[in-house]
């Protein structure tokens, strides 16, 4: 760095590409745009007006809505139930593909991550009515189990991301150290590489959890009697009758998005 | 998706012989797991495309019947003659323009951004990083119900409209509408890989470069964005595929009419009640959507950026 | 006293009118009067436990009645939404036995039955069953009534704001609908209503709306191709008129009602070439996991005072007699809800078409959708 100072006159100017003219102006903008449309959202929960467009005065009356509405309370209830199962599952599953795939053989490891990889980039809604398909077809009922089955498999690629990327840092060392020691396989396993492997796994399921719990498309196309998810609810909700009672479920999901996202910091913070 | 350079993906070939992985078949539950939830639906909707549609309800009579496809282009006109049908590849022409428009609009805007996040302290950037990640935790049915309220006629947009005086200000529920839906929803996953790239960035190139007396847009056109171009084609393959299979966007904000690929295979699934046509245009979606992966893995082969799934 | 009376009679008297539109099979003559309890009371359940799931349209239910009948009942209700009759169809056909009341429209309780998806209730041998108002007897989709029982019934026709927007008070036909071009124009993402709408307005008789004549939805898709509205959708719209961001709108007429009821200056406009009557029913789907609930429910929904209580919140009429006697002053003042005497002869039952009809149909649906 003295070297550059030791130049700096011949230069016409110092350290320019921090200062490309306008980027602030656009970085700027572009988080307000991405955050407006929520801020707007956590506003309007509070409005009194029954027109979630036209604000009237500070009320807490779409709230008090939200909190009495057992429809609401069930929706949310089935969210969580889904989710956790599925956070589980596709935790486990992505776990195993993980460990397992490394050392697959080339022509079962591009089928393999085919499989992992489809409902990353085959559209949602195919996926969501060919699983409709497939689930009558095969006499599975519409509702709760089956949606567990489908978000687990679509959940899987995201609980596996933070895993893989792990596993492919990992240092040498103490697998060696460990095979010299005399230490078989499920001892590693168990002793050396799911204890590294931890905080990813545990990131893997936040990312699981959150796909699931947002899903809208194919929840909407398998739900069935009594598993009314909340995005489903939600949408039935813009369908109809725009109230700022929308508003004031979103901020709530908002909320508890935040509170899941801010404990998953914590939790890292404590184990560095 | 990740993009990884090929240096790195040599250092994971040798990461495979290491002592201490386990079995491969620890894979093989998740892989028959995903075979019967994933790939049974997709065989399926390969073969229900060419079954005929079920004389009343929904579902298919099993007589094998292409018809499917020829709807897809050929209309039995109301007048007894057949033609062109221009309806589905007008609907596959807007889904192509709105995502090539959002990829682009989201390259144009996740560039500067990224680079400023990256040249920012630490402390800052990951502030910033942490800003642009926190969308992808929430849904985006409500971020696209936000939206609507912001762009709707009476709401914060239309109002600043008003004031300046265009008063015909109106962009909700038309093509437009949708299209920004489609920014808003993607951009974050066209910032965050080019920002990763740029990350990586050793910054003291352009400033070598400008020391010999490239020019500003020089030092930017040969230098930064070769740089981050691994991030660019991530970044293409998370926007422009998931937007091209996106239903909500123009569902919610294009008013019921701009209608999208998405948006007419769950018309077949509902009140026009033709399965075998709605799994039709899901294996054509399917078909674009690989061709656009096999593209976008050849770019990156070129330019020596190894982009996989995963 | 004596108004009410007044009222209730012509009321009566306008619907007498509707019955002979809507029977197509030959009615009973039952009167009926409301809650004669008859013969089977003793056989029918009155109070039971557990749950019942009941799946309806959006929007479609009161929340309060849905609290009272658990509060007399016992029985706790689960409540899952639809958007359209296929979609509801779509999940019955799939198998999904998890429902015990679901809200079909007249057209699809017979393919339902055709279908073999509903269950045989016997509704008329109800407590309730006596109660129901003749137009709501010997219907096409289930002359006897042996598997549905009446929900809400209206018509579609259109909602203009004549105060925001005062030329569509010139609306006056179907033709007009989908020829004036206004700003703020609001259409129903419904195949058939939209379909029909433009097949009435080149002049197709509403006997003859699922004619196989391609010459006709040829016409049709012609008169549709101008018709650019600003929203397609399949919502009410309810809050959009209230917010003014719609003024004109294909409607249904209890939507609309409620519309009045905040902005004073809707109006419902009853096109000159007719409009759809439709009505909705409460059928028990095959294995429903609690068939005594269901009918509990039915039964409950079916008492004069309860029936009125969900048209005073949906805004529609329903098919019970001796409900109008606890609706709200407001509807039985308000044309969209009570068809006056001169608009009697433009209702005619939504068409029932078979799957050629229904396909012209969605060719024509569809091309107009992908020209927008």
């Amino acid at each position: 760095m003295s070297s550059t100072i030791a130049i700096a006159p011949k230069r016409r100017r110092l350290v320019n590409l921090r200062n490309f003219r306008g980027f602030r102006f656009i970085s700027w903008s572009v988080l307000a745009f991405l955050y407006l449309p929520l801020l707007h959202v956590v506003i309007y929960s509070f409005n009194s007006s029954r027109i979630a467009t036209i604000w009237e005065s500070f009320s807490t009356r779409w709230y008090v809505k939200t909190l009495h509405n057992t429809d609401i309370q069930r929706a949310l209830k089935n969210s969580l139930q889904v989710a956790f199962v599925a956070t589980i599952f596709s935790t486990l599953f992505a776990v195993l593909a993980a460990l397992g795939l490394v050392r697959m053989k080339r022509a079962g490891k591009t089928i393999s991550w085919a499989l992992i990889g489809a409902p990353l980039i085959i559209a949602e809604i195919v996926l969501a009515v060919g699983t409709l398909a497939f689930f009558i077809a095969a006499g599975i009922p519409l509702g709760k189990p089956g949606m567990m089955i489908a978000h687990t498999a679509f959940c899987i690629p995201f609980a596996l991301l933070p895993i893989n990327a792990r596993l492919s840092q990992l240092e040498a060392a103490p697998f060696e150290a460990a095979a010299d020691l005399g230490a078989n396989e499920a001892q590693i396993l168990r002793r050396i590489t799911i204890p590294l492997l931890a905080p990813a796994i545990v990131a893997g399921a936040l990312l699981a959890f959150a796909i699931s719990i947002d899903d809208f498309i194919t929840s909407f196309f398998i739900a069935g009697p009594g598993s009314t998810t909340l995005p489903v609810y939600i949408f039935g909700m813009i369908r109809s009758t725009v109230t700022p009672e929308v508003d004031a479920i979103s901020t709530l999901l908002l909320l508890f998005s935040g509170i899941v996202l801010i404990s998953s910091y914590v939790l890292n913070r404590r184990r560095r | 998706m990740t993009v990884a350079q090929t240096e790195k993906a040599k250092t994971k070939l040798k990461i495979e012989g290491r002592p201490g992985q386990t079995s491969p078949w620890l894979a093989s539950p998740t892989v028959i797991f995903l075979f019967a939830v994933i790939g049974i639906p997709l065989a399926i909707t390969v073969i229900y495309s060419l079954l005929d549609r079920a004389k009343i309800g929904m579902g298919v009579v099993w007589t094998f019947n292409p018809k499917a496809y020829k709807d897809l282009f050929v209309i039995e006109n109301l007048d007894g003659t057949t033609g062109l049908d221009t309806r589905y590849l007008k609907v596959m022409w807007n889904s192509f323009k709105y995502s090539g428009i959002t990829t682009i609009v989201t390259i144009v805007l996740s560039i500067p951004i990224a680079m400023w996040i990256a040249t920012r302290a630490e402390s800052k950037r990951n502030i910033l990083v942490a800003a642009v990640t926190l969308p992808f935790w929430i849904s985006i049915l409500i971020r696209t119900y936000g939206l609507r309220q912001i762009i709707d006629d009476n709401g914060p947009i239309g109002w600043i409209m008003h004031k300046v005086g265009d008063a015909n200000y109106h962009i909700i529920y038309t093509p437009i509408a949708t299209v920004i839906g489609l920014i808003y929803v993607f951009l974050p996953f066209m910032i965050l890989p080019i920002y990763a790239s740029a990350e990586r960035f050793d910054f003291r190139y352009a400033e070598a470069a400008y020391d010999l007396g490239a020019k500003r847009w020089t030092v930017f056109r040969r230098i930064v964005i070769p740089a981050i171009r691994p991030g660019i084609y991530a970044g293409i393959a998370l926007v422009f595929i998931p937007a091209l299979g996106s239903f909500l966007q123009s569902d919610m904000l294009g008013g019921g009419k701009t209608n999208m690929i998405a948006n007419v295979i769950a018309l077949n699934f509902g009140q026009a009640r033709n399965w075998p046509f709605g799994c039709a245009l899901s294996v054509f979606l399917i078909l674009i959507t690989l061709l656009f992966v096999w593209i976008i893995r050849k770019l990156g082969a070129r330019t020596g950026t190894e982009v996989k799934l995963i | 006293m004596e108004s009410k009376k007044r009222q209730r009679a012509s009321y009566a008297a306008a619907l007498a009118a509707v019955t002979a539109l809507l029977l197509t099979a030959c009615g009973s003559s039952s009167t009926g009067a409301a809650n004669n309890g008859g013969g089977s009371a003793g056989a029918f359940p009155t109070s039971g436990t557990g749950e019942v799931h009941i799946y309806n349209w959006t929007d479609y239910i009161d929340p309060d009645q849905i609290t009272a009948f658990t509060k007399e009942t016992g029985i706790k209700v689960v409540l899952d939404t639809f958007d359209s009759n296929e979609t509801a169809l779509a999940k019955l056909q799939s198998g999904a036995t998890g429902y015990d009341v679901v809200f079909p429209s007249d057209y699809m309780v017979k393919q339902m039955i055709e279908l073999k998806l509903l269950q045989k209730i016997d509704v008329t041998t109800f407590p309730n069953g006596g109660g129901l108002k003749t137009t709501m007897q010997g219907v096409y989709w289930d002359p006897k009534r042996e598997y549905s029982a009446p929900w809400m019934y209206g018509t579609t026709g259109i909602a203009c704001n004549t105060k925001a927007e005062p030329k569509c008070a010139n609306i006056k036909s179907w033709h007009d609908w989908f020829t004036v071009g206004l700003p703020k124009m609001d259409s129903l993402k419904d195949q058939t209503e939209v379909v029909s709408a433009a097949l009435r307005a080149t002049g197709v008789a509403a006997a003859d709306l699922c004619t196989t004549d391609k010459s006709k939805y040829s016409a049709a898709a012609d008169l549709l191709k101008g018709f650019k509205p600003a929203v397609i959708d399949s919502d009410s719209g309810i809050e959009r008129v209230i917010a003014g961001t719609s003024n004109v709108r294909m409607a249904w007429n209890g939507s609309t009602h409620r519309m009045t009821e905040k902005v004073p200056s809707v109006e419902y406009i009853y096109p000159s070439e007719g409009l759809n009557l439709w009505a909705d029913n409460m059928v028990v789907p095959v294995g429903a996991p609690d068939l005594d609930n269901a009918k509990i429910f039915i039964n409950w929904m079916m008492d004069p005072k309860n029936a009125a209580a969900e048209s005073n919140f949906t805004g529609y009429d329903n098919g019970i007699v001796g409900s109008d006697a606890f609706m709200n002053a407001s509807m039985k003042s308000d044309p969209a809800v009570v068809v006056p005497a001169d608009k009697m002869a433009l209702i005619s039952p939504t068409p029932a078409c078979d799957q050629a009809a229904r396909d012209l149909y969605t060719q024509v649906f569809t091309t107009w959708l992908g020209e927008q």
